[in-house]
């Protein structure tokens, strides 16, 4: 069997192993990057010579027998607002072309700690800013499954990556579902973890309020291995919580039986694609064989989610690309006779469209007169929306809902109208203001394309979550094969 | 439907600038916008306390110890213009 097939998890066996060496395991993984990257153009920037060398000294560890860490040899891809230090971080801006991080992220830390090898830098929306990565500055990533399609977004390189398997493991970063909604798109896992979960110390912020890291990987499994290695209480991120470290790999294969599901009305409105619906109720199906007990619920405040999405990630936003101005680091324009002029030529012609806009809208509830109907109103709804959560949690260990309301669409077909774009988040960003945790898991194909199951948990129970997906996998009786196994389908 | 006026007001707080046609565009994606969010205005928000924040962290404070930090040529290692060893701007005093 070819090695890009295998999951992390058989991979890492196999160099432990030594059936196999990390060394040809980060080759044949660059080799399929050279061989589909022309008509995926998942990556801005490849890491081999520092991979390949990386690989070796995980070589000679096993060699000499010494102790290795979770994730001995196992090439990795990552999201391109990630600090990785010497490696180009960009955002998919022009804005930011050409830094190069003085210092790595406290995940990246983490990934090298426990040997994981760095094999590049995905492509994303420009600042996570998108749905789509169609407002990235350098490329638009291609679905996997049909080339003319998006792969979803932000962290869309990452979820196409794997789908494609240029890599068996990936991070990327969510403020709205830009994990989950990539991962349903490209028919990949995909965790949002609990807000406090994993540091973001070095980790380019967009909304500081709601951005969190997390894995994309092929099946639950590899999903959990990755986490393992994120989570983990950092002093460099004062949102970061102390937590006892937990094995998440551990409890996978537990049953679920007398687990209380909840499915909430406002998820399965006419919104949501009939035959997305049809799926994830498939999948249901699956769970209550297994012994899970489904009842409908509500989540009220549903429908004022994606406004209070808006207004606080916007106005976070507005805040925190203030940094970029054309002094310290990033694009500074070649055209200016004062200060003022380098700030606001630098501003406006090193981002782009949508970027623009949202700082526009964010400075907008923000500014003075706007601030309380907007702004705190936003938060206030917040607390409800946080309060439907908490209350449902109290009687359910976990909320099912479809991951995305339509199925990965055209390139071009959303891109000029940003409100249409913004609905593809709509079941998606209640999670990150209530600060939850959530993951996607395939749930089989309509019309050729992957659907996506969201499995919503309370904070920090990442364990409950998991389970079900791993029980869901194992027996949701449909043959999920990523794109390199279907190869004569779409020429991969 | 917001000015034109409005738009270049929170612009110039923005420090952003557009020409007549982005601005024109702007102002009616914008507008379209704003006018979603609006939708919040229906919600009775009458003695609900704002979430600003989820977590229940309280800052703390770290002692205060000398740690290694960046040398002076990392931290100007990506400085769009730099000399004698600190960033360089246009005169901002006459």
């Amino acid at each position: 069997m070819d090695l890009i097939n295998l999951s992390a998890t058989e991979l890492k066996r196999k160099i432990l192993n030594k059936e196999i060496s990390s060394k040809e395991v980060v080759e044949c993984y660059l080799n399929r990057i050279e061989e589909v990257e022309d008509k995926i153009d998942a990556f801005i920037t490849l890491n081999k010579d520092e991979a390949l060398k990386a690989a070796e000294k995980v070589d000679r560890k096993i060699q000499n027998g010494e102790k290795v860490g979770m994730l001995a040899g196992i090439p990795i891809a990552i999201k391109d607002n990630i600090s990785t230090k010497g490696l180009k971080t960009t955002c998919g801006s022009k804005m930011l072309e050409n830094y190069i991080p003085p210092y790595d992220a406290t995940v990246i830390e983490n990934i090298r700690k426990e040997d994981g090898i760095i094999i590049g830098k995905t492509n994303m929306d420009e600042f996570a800013m998108g749905s789509s990565t169609e407002t990235s500055y350098f490329k638009t990533t291609k679905n996997p499954y049909d080339l003319n399609m998006v792969p979803g977004g932000s962290s869309g390189g990452s979820a196409a990556a794997v789908a494609a398997c240029d890599v068996p493991l990936a991070l990327g970063s969510e403020t709205g579902g830009s994990i989950r909604q990539p991962s349903s798109f490209c028919g990949v896992v995909g965790i949002k973890p609990t807000y406090g979960l994993v540091s973001r110390y070095g980790v380019v912020s967009y909304a500081s309020s709601l951005d969190q890291v997390g894995p994309f990987a092929k099946n639950v499994e590899d999903a959990a291995l990755l986490l393992n290695v994120l989570a983990g209480y950092d002093n460099k991120d004062s949102t970061s919580i102390f937590r006892e470290k937990v094995d998440y790999t551990k409890g996978l294969i537990e049953d679920i039986k007398g687990m209380k599901i909840g499915l909430p009305k406002e998820y399965f409105t006419e919104y949501v694609d009939e035959k997305v619906k049809a799926q994830v109720l498939e999948a249901v199906e699956v769970l209550k064989d297994l012994g899970a007990e489904v009842e409908e619920i509500s989540l009220p405040h549903t429908e004022y989610a994606l406004a209070c999405y808006y207004i606080i990630a916007n106005g976070e936003a507005s805040s925190n690309l203030s940094r970029f101005d054309g002094v310290n680091f990033g694009y500074r324009s070649a055209e200016y006779s004062n200060l003022e002029e380098l700030y606001t030529n630098s501003r406006s012609e090193g981002f782009g469209e949508e970027v623009k806009r949202r700082i526009m809208v964010g400075t907008y509830v923000l500014s003075s007169g706007y601030y309380d109907a907007y702004y705190r109103k936003a938060q206030e709804v917040r607390t409800l929306i946080k309060n439907d959560f908490d209350k449902t949690f109290e009687k359910y260990d976990i909320i099912l809902a479809p991951t995305s309301p339509i199925l990965p669409f055209n390139i071009g077909e959303k891109i000029d109208d940003p409100l249409a774009m913004y609905m593809s988040d709509i079941l998606t960003v209640s999670v990150n203001l209530a600060g939850a945790c959530a993951l996607s898991v395939p749930c089989g194909y309509v019309d050729g394309l992957p659907v996506g199951l969201q499995v919503i948990g309370n904070e920090f129970e990442e364990e409950k979550i998991l389970k079900l997906a791993y029980n869901y996998e194992k027996n949701r009786g449909i043959d999920m094969k990523i794109p390199s196994l279907r190869s004569e389908e779409n020429g991969l | 439907m917001i000015s034109k006026v409005e738009i270049e007001h929170v612009a110039n707080l923005a420090k952003l600038k557009f020409d007549e046609k982005e601005i024109e565009d702007f102002t009616e994606k914008f507008s379209e916008i704003i006018g979603y969010v609006e939708k919040l205005q229906e919600v009775d928000t009458e003695n609900v306390k704002a979430t600003y924040q989820v977590n229940p962290n309280i800052q703390f404070m770290r002692e205060d110890k000398v740690e290694e930090g960046f040398s002076n040529g990392e931290a100007l290692s990506n400085a769009p213009d730099k000399q004698y060893g600190y960033f360089k701007l246009p005169k901002i005093l006459d």
